[in-house]
């Protein structure tokens, strides 16, 4: 049985959507907001690892995949940070406590957290894409004995843009955690960096030959990145991303999301650079 | 004399120069601090220092009419900071301390001499030069995609 198959068999219903309720709504941004959901039997929960999706559906309006933002150690509520561009992340903005949303998943690969145990962690990312290491982070500071030097390099267009502000100066007070933020154009009274994610990275202190390095954003941001990253050593096998598609079913079946003889929902989204990256080179794929 | 050569060879932008290139501009070189605040330059003023950083972080900064000013870069230690003096420009943009910095000041009109003296380090000087400014317009076409945008 081809092994994409055998993983399609093995769950137990994934193309059935189960309800979830709204437990919370909070905006991060103007154009972002963070939506806590909780099963209607508050006993039940979901676990999910660092970097994997759900489909999130309303009822006649659409279905989206949506990475998990959440502490995956903490699988009470699970947690998705959406930004707003269709229909079906508008409409899921406008939601409140106590509305209910159709949920598929988790789907998809996560992040490489054992191969980076015992090595230095370096974060890329920008934009939104903070939003799917989220719970990389979650996880490195529940056990934080694991692994050597930890560094986060985040990206955004302007000091508005900036996710998860409070969380962002509370890392930052960890010795252990450094965290560099860098936006592209600023006010004055802004006192970080402005320049592009990229350059913070020759600058960022860890081991490139003993590193593992997870970037996350919009694909020319990630290019950048990983020119950056194997300019300073580290090599491609150790370099890993998130690629961002149409997916539909999440289970490898539609189509949608397929990019040559891979299924971004399920062989993806998380893809060692090695593997992915000279796909993101070719214009339109 | 003896320790401001040490720091400069110290610093990135003149690692792997030779001893006697950097005891050749070390006459051109001096200690500087800046408090937060304190400008290193303002826009259409000439370039007669050319700063190494060693500690802190500037903004160069315009002004934008209606805009009021803005934040394009930050540099930060190890970087350069007024490359437009070895040319003998002016300076396009307000620089200016976001906190305590030490920098080592290059006097422009000294170091042009020297680098039109002996070519090889004339040479050596400008390929750095031209890997600062290779990787500030590679950021700068990059910024420009505005990649973060909603359509994006």
């Amino acid at each position: 049985m081809p092994q994409t198959t055998e993983r399609l068999h093995k769950a137990a219903d994934p193309t059935l959507p189960k309800l979830m309720i709204v437990d919370r709504v909070r905006r991060e941004t103007s154009d972002t907001f963070t939506i806590d959901l909780v099963e209607p039997d508050l006993a039940k929960t979901m676990s999910f690892l660092p970097g994997q999706f759900n489909m999130i559906g309303l009822p006649g309006i659409g279905e989206v995949p949506i990475s998990i933002s959440g502490d995956p150690e903490s699988s009470r509520k699970i947690v998705h940070t959406i930004r707003e561009v269709g229909e079906v992340t508008r409409a899921l903005g406008r939601l409140k406590p106590g509305a209910q949303v159709m949920i598929r998943g988790p789907f998809g690969t996560s992040w490489p957290m054992d191969k980076a145990k015992g090595c230095d962690l370096v974060l890329v990312t920008g934009g939104i894409g903070l939003a799917p290491l989220r719970p990389v982070i979650y996880s490195v500071m529940h056990n934080r004995a694991l692994y050597g030097r930890f560094v986060l390099l985040y990206g955004a267009r302007t000091p508005e843009d900036v996710l998860f502000m409070k969380e962002l100066a509370e890392w930052r007070s960890h010795f252990d955690f450094d965290l560099q933020i860098t936006v592209d154009r600023a006010p004055t009274t802004w006192r970080n960096n402005v320049g592009v994610v990229s350059r913070l990275i020759p600058r960022a202190p860890f081991d490139p030959l003993d590193t593992v390095a997870m970037v996350c954003g919009p694909e020319v941001m990630i290019r950048y990145s990983v020119q950056e990253l194997e300019r300073c050593g580290v090599p491609g096998d150790s370099i890993f991303l998130s690629m961002e598609r149409n997916m539909k079913c999440g289970v490898g079946l539609c189509g949608h999301c397929q990019l040559r003889g891979s299924f971004i929902c399920l062989d993806g989204p998380v893809y060692s650079w090695d593997q992915m990256g000279r796909q993101m080179e070719i214009r339109e794929l | 004399m003896e320790s401001l050569a040490r720091i400069l060879a110290a610093h990135p932008f003149l690692e792997g120069m030779g001893q006697e290139h950097i005891e050749f501009i070390t006459g051109c070189a001096s200690n500087v601090v800046f408090n937060e605040g304190e400008f290193l330059y303002k826009q259409g003023s000439p370039v007669d220092k050319i700063y190494l950083l060693r500690h802190g972080r500037v903004a160069v900064q315009s002004f934008a009419p209606g805009r009021g000013p803005v934040t394009v870069d930050v540099a930060t230690s190890g970087d350069l900071v007024g490359w437009s003096g070895l040319v003998g420009g002016g300076a396009r943009f307000d620089v200016i301390a976001l906190e305590l910095v030490r920098a080592i000041a290059l006097d422009s009109a000294c170091l042009r001499a020297k680098c039109d003296a002996d070519p090889k380090l004339g040479h050596a000087m400008f390929m750095r030069v031209a890997d600062v400014l290779e990787h500030r317009l590679e950021s700068t076409r990059v910024q420009l995609l505005d990649m973060y945008a909603s359509n994006h």
